[in-house]
């Protein structure tokens, strides 16, 4: 079947499967404990002492038997491992999707002098190949093998020249404090708010009891509610001016403690982002892995002309996914970075492309639907429970009404204001619906393709087309069928064209 | 009972699944099936004096899962292993056409649940690097099949190294 037969399957280290139980052991401690506790020292210690042992000879035995099915082998141009009891999975993981080999040893794990080896590839988070336990020297032996095979493989890919650092953008204390405004929040206010209600027990009185604050006015506060209308309506114009301070302030405060001395530098390895007054962090983006840039603003400071651009690459780099490579920047800062990735974003001529008109209705009466079932619902209610009373009027049916029509125009709009367009290399997506969200893709770093529908689809003739891509979602929806089809053929030609591992 | 198939979309060139799947499918539905009559019937004893409220929907749409339904998800179903993609095609009333290029294949799985496996029936998931459709799985392919198919994807990413 194969042309080249694998190494002998071998298993893992026996004394591996030991940790194993011992690890499945510490799960079952805390119920022994907690029946030690609650049922007093002399029976509680009998059954705790029970289900410490039966959770000892379960943990063993079925850790055994999962060490005896588990059985991994080297082949020329792969790793195999086979798992598993009852469901048996075999996998296999070709060397030149593995970007590392990471080992790791736990407190146990070094005791007995075993390792674990996880098989790092651009998978999705916890779907990497790792075997545990393996001796020390195995471990080590076959990371080398990996390493040898796959650097064989990198060698023909080839690296770019050498180059310095180049400083592409910059952020001004200036440009931070600008941001800081436009981060306007008031999350302090909540805080505080959340914090009164959870600890007013602690207070030394009563904050809503509210006579004992019109005592409190009636003393030497009675001068506040002796000054009339006019007098009040400052105070609240003052409230709202300081609440508003405080936004302005906590937004600065946030901003300049993530933001400060933002410097982007295009180094030989790729991007280098350093940002942060109090905690700098220091992150590089080979450009290679870039897989999209998204182009984003906001309502109010769209109308200032500024916009940020962030970066996303392969799930593997540092957790996140999303890289900010300019938070708050003009357009012609934001074109020459653009440039750099190697990406291009939708120019003055790009041929954008509407998505169905009919599935922005559908959405818009999917919205509603709910609301309009609630204020029907508050209409019988009335009608059975309280006839005649202030709350039976039907006028509190069209609050649920009113936020249906919200929500359904909110979505409408922006259904009506998603397109999408292709040049040569990228594909481009347009959503939002006061501001717009430009997404841009590679062509050929697209992972996948699916067309999906449901039964109104399939009704109304349109699908929504979704593309795998590493670090972030990319679906338009509610396209037309045949324009969905046609695109579809027409990425996966570009998909085609390179694979994997020569792109990444 | 049968329109199933979307002239618009789904060709004709699909390959259909291991007819033993049918049977999985059934047996699957069976279960799910004795569950909601055991359901049912703790209803139907809690419930005094309202008989047959919980067994008549149970039955019928246990009837509905063990026979009326794993046809019609058996036909929905199928695959094309192309020279270099391998499209899965399925659903009933929510349908999706899944297209990956072998070229972004990240590792592969050949799988067996119990039931499968006393069926000779195996699962075939290919891994990517995408956030959406991470894991494309191809179910009820005969296990000999999978293997093969297994095979034949390794074959073709090691072709597009060269």
């Amino acid at each position: 079947m194969r042309d080249n037969a694998p190494d002998v399957p071998q298993r893992t280290d026996p004394r591996g499967f030991v940790i194993k139980a011992i690890e499945g052991l510490r799960a079952a401690l805390l119920p022994a404990a907690a029946f030690v506790f609650t049922r007093g020292a002399d029976s509680g210690l009998l059954v705790g002492a029970i289900i410490g042992a039966a959770s000892i000879v379960i943990s063993g035995v079925f850790s055994y038997l999962a060490w005896t099915r588990l059985t991994y082998a080297v082949s020329e141009t792969d790793i195999r491992v086979e798992s598993g009891l009852l469901s048996r999975n075999a996998r296999s993981v070709p060397f030149e999707r593995i970007q590392d080999v990471s080992v790791k040893e736990g407190l146990l794990a070094r005791i007995f002098g075993l390792v674990e080896l996880t098989f790092e590839t651009g998978a999705g988070a916890g779907e990497d190949l790792s075997l545990s336990y393996l001796s020390a020297a195995e471990g080590e032996r076959l990371r080398n093998v990996v390493r040898d095979r796959r650097d064989t493989q990198a060698a023909l890919a080839g690296e770019p020249a050498v180059e310095e650092a180049r400083l592409l953008f910059a952020m001004t204390p200036r440009r931070v404090f600008t941001f800081g405004l436009f981060n306007f929040s008031l999350v302090v206010f909540g805080v505080a708010a959340a914090t009164v209600t959870q600890y007013d027990d602690l207070l030394p009185f009563d904050i809503w009891d509210a006579e004992a604050w019109e005592r409190r006015l009636a003393g030497p506060g009675a001068w506040l509610s002796g000054l009339g209308v006019f007098a009040q309506a400052v105070g609240i114009a003052l409230l709202l001016l300081a609440l508003a301070l405080l936004g302005f302030a906590t937004g600065i405060v946030r901003t300049a403690l993530r933001e400060w001395n933002f410097r982007l530098e295009r180094t030989d390895k790729g991007f280098r982002r350093r940002r942060g007054l109090l905690t700098r962090t220091d992150v590089v983006l080979p450009v290679r892995r870039v897989q999209a840039v998204i182009r984003s603003t906001g309502f109010v400071r769209a109308r200032f002309g500024w916009h940020g651009l962030s970066l996303v690459s392969l799930a593997a780099d540092a957790g996140a996914s999303n890289h900010d490579i300019a938070p708050l920047a003009k357009e012609a800062e934001i074109d020459p970075l653009v440039v750099e990735t190697g990406f291009a974003l939708p120019g003055a001529k790009a041929d954008w492309q509407h998505i169905s008109r009919v599935f922005a209705w559908i959405e818009a009466g999917k919205r509603m639907r709910l609301w309009l079932f609630l204020a029907a619902v508050i209409l019988v209610v009335q009608a059975i429970v309280q006839p005649g009373s202030p709350l039976g009027s039907p006028f509190w049916a069209l609050f649920p009404v009113a936020i249906g029509i919200w929500k359904a125009a909110r979505i409408f709009v922006a259904m009506r204001r998603t397109r999408y367009a292709l040049d040569k290399d990228h594909i481009h997506l347009r959503s939002g619906w006061l501001t717009p969200y430009f997404l841009t893709g590679a062509r050929e770093k697209l992972q996948s393709v699916e067309l999906s529908r449901g039964p109104l689809g399939r009704r109304f003739g349109y699908v929504d087309l979704t593309f795998g891509v590493a670090g972030t979602g990319l679906t338009i929806p509610g396209m037309p069928v045949d324009a969905a089809a046609a695109l579809r053929t027409e990425l996966l030609a570009s998909m085609r064209l390179r694979d994997f591992s020569r792109l990444n | 009972m049968d329109e199933i198939a979307l002239p618009d979309i789904q060709e004709p060139d699909l390959t259909p699944l291991d007819p033993r799947y049918k049977r999985v499918l059934r047996i699957v539905g069976a279960i799910y099936a004795a569950v909601f009559l055991l359901a049912a019937t703790i209803g139907e004893i809690a419930l005094d004096g309202w008989e047959g409220v919980f067994w008549i929907p149970a039955l019928i749409l246990g009837a509905l899962l063990v026979f009326g339904l794993p046809g019609r998800r058996y036909r929905s179903r199928g695959y094309r292993l192309g020279a270099d993609e391998l499209r899965v095609v399925k659903g009933v009333w929510f349908h999706s056409d899944i297209t990956v290029p072998l070229g972004r294949v990240q590792h592969i799985d050949v799988g067996q649940g119990p039931i499968e496996r006393a069926n000779g029936l195996a699962t075939l998931v290919l891994h990517t690097a995408g956030t959406d459709n991470a894991s494309v799985s191809l179910e009820g392919l005969a296990h000999e099949d999978a293997t093969a198919m297994r095979d034949e994807v390794r074959e073709v990413m090691r072709a597009f190294m060269q």
